[in-house]
């Protein structure tokens, strides 16, 4: 089975602009994606210094970033990889 | 959800940006431009046009530096003179009110309470339009519609359709409010009540346009950070739980902002702990009924303007933030004392204490940090000056402060605790019938937000996560 690596930046930029809400998102995935998710959580990843990016929070969906995440993004844009896969 | 929308983000934003002129010493000559920056000419707008958002973002800045946008005197003065006058104030000359409602951006809410949905069968009856005490509805295009110029909300259109199509929109901010402090001035925009205002800051959290802003502090405490006076972080114990780093980080993150020394206010609390078991002993001797705890501001200040016959009830003891004062006098007396809040309470409280000089919150600490470019996890560890224990740490989550008196008891089991888990309408009521409905609890644990302090409206973390981390501190105290 197909999965995605998701890696939620919890440096204090993002941390500051709400990332801490991403933290909930073992519990908020729906149970099918659960086996299917990796999640990790990083240290600053970067992209806040560069506004190129975009604006924090930022998370890495199998190494491309995402800008202004919040929970019911970040788990459209998990789903929309899956299918594509 | 409140923790995370456009509203606050944008909020944010504007907070870090400021503080970012602010350390490159150029908040006077550059913060004309900020709304201009924020919403470039040929940029998206929020609202109708970029010259409304524009007007908008002015005033946020207005309440950023510190002053009521209610006081503005001419709509010329630019935020440069605001700026300089912020940076010129002496401590006690901050206007003392907490809160400010931006009436640009409360125009954009709803004006009548009721609205007439699809529904409608414009039917033969017209119980609504016969009902109507002010005339205020006709037929459109075969339904009703409400006048809202005219429509008082007192509902009675609503109560008396068949076809239940008329429902009932709530004024956010007034239906956060626990204690009805926020009316609608005649021109159709909110006030706050300052008689009536308990400064817990739920309708802050809950106005959908952002149009109820703190009235900062902040650059009076930027501005002793980069001044000649030493200065002293009293850290609310919640501080705790809001990054995801070693406590000691946190500690450090404060060093590297430039406070010259830090106090953990969990030590305040463990004082505040022990002096209210004595005074429960005391008072259960003297046959007092039960008692209530005094740290929440927004609780005290709630009984003070809306419960007076529960105020004798309330323990007398300071609560931690004036002990970490008295703590911070003795250990650097000529330093500012700043206290660093989950919540705008506090700053209330700070305002009517000597020892306190200021009080900044969660969300402004964040903003600098970003603003300097520092990551918390890059700080180097460091030690308050006295290191508190878990009792005190757990004082900011819900059943802490029971949980803390019970420990300093000579007798544990003579306190039969509960806690009031956020104030709103229903706990209100339920603390009116408190003396009558307490059975065997005497002893009241009662908070003005729910969790606790980790909920307070200027903290960083999600409140489940914040707690989740302010546990992996204490569980290994």
């Amino acid at each position: 089975m197909t999965s995605v690596t998701v890696k939620i930046c919890v440096g204090t930029t993002c941390f500051v602009m709400s990332s801490s809400e991403l933290e909930l998102l073992p519990e908020q995935l729906p149970a099918e994606l659960v086996d299917r998710v990796k999640i990790e959580v990083s240290h600053c990843l970067g992209y806040c210094k560069d506004r190129n990016y975009g604006r924090a929070p930022f998370v890495e969906i199998d190494g491309e970033p995402i800008e202004q995440v919040t929970l019911p993004k970040l788990i459209e844009e998990i789903q929309k990889r899956l299918a594509d896969k | 959800m409140i923790y995370n929308n456009n509203a606050t983000r944008h909020n944010k934003e504007i907070l870090i940006r400021l503080c970012e002129l602010f350390f490159a010493s150029r908040l006077e000559d550059q913060i004309d431009r900020l709304p201009l920056e924020l919403r470039p000419k040929d940029g998206q707008a929020t609202r109708c046009c970029v010259y409304r958002d524009r007007a908008i973002i002015k005033y946020r800045c207005m309440a950023d530096l510190g002053f009521s946008v209610e006081d503005e005197q001419d709509e010329l003065t630019p935020l440069s003179e605001y700026a300089r006058r912020a940076m010129n104030r002496q401590p006690g000359q901050h206007n003392g009110k907490l809160l400010t409602v931006v009436d640009e951006a409360c125009a954009g809410c709803i004006h009548s309470q009721y609205y007439v949905t699809n529904a409608c069968q414009g039917c033969l009856a017209r119980p609504c339009m016969m009902n109507c005490p002010k005339k205020a509805i006709e037929m459109q295009n075969g339904q009703a519609v409400i006048d809202p110029d005219t429509c008082v909300n007192c509902g009675k259109c609503m109560q008396v359709c068949p076809y239940h199509a008329i429902v009932y929109i709530p004024i956010p901010c007034e239906e956060a409010c626990p204690v009805g402090a926020i009316v609608r001035s005649d021109n159709g925009k909110q006030v706050i009540d300052e008689d009536k205002c308990i400064h817990c800051g739920k309708c802050m959290q809950a106005c959908p346009f952002a149009a109820i802003l703190e009235n900062r502090q902040i650059v009076d405490v930027l501005g002793v950070l980069t001044g000649e006076q030493k200065s002293v972080a009293m850290i609310a114990p919640a501080l705790a739980g809001q990054f995801k780093v070693d406590f000691k980080q946190i500690v450090g993150s404060m060093y590297a902002l430039g406070f010259d020394a830090v106090i953990e206010v969990a030590t305040g609390a463990e004082q505040t702990a022990r002096e209210e078991a004595r005074e429960f002993e005391e008072r259960m001797r003297e046959g007092h009924e039960w008692m209530a705890s005094s740290c929440c501001p927004a609780w005290t200040e709630t009984a003070r303007k809306h419960l007076p016959d529960l105020l004798p009830a309330i323990s007398t003891t300071p609560t931690p933030m004036h002990y970490a004062a008295e703590q911070a006098k003795k250990a650097l007396p000529d330093s500012v004392r700043v206290f660093v809040s989950p919540c705008l309470a506090k700053r209330g409280e700070a305002l009517a204490d000597p020892t306190v000089d200021f009080v900044v919150t969660f969300e402004e600490i964040g903003a600098m940090l970003v603003a300097r470019g520092i990551d918390v996890a890059d700080c180097t560890p460091a030690e308050p000056i006295a290191p508190a224990s878990a009792v005190g740490r757990k004082f900011p989550s819900t059943g802490g402060v029971s949980e803390a008196i019970r420990g300093f008891l000579a007798k544990p089991d003579a306190i039969h605790a509960d806690q009031i888990n956020g104030l709103d309408r229903k706990t209100i009521k339920k603390l009116k019938a408190f003396t009558r409905i307490r059975g065997e609890t005497n002893f009241l644990e009662v908070m003005s937000c729910e969790g606790g302090c980790l909920g307070g409206p200027c903290t960083i973390c999600h409140p489940p996560v914040a707690l989740r981390q302010l546990h992996e501190l204490t569980d290994k105290d």
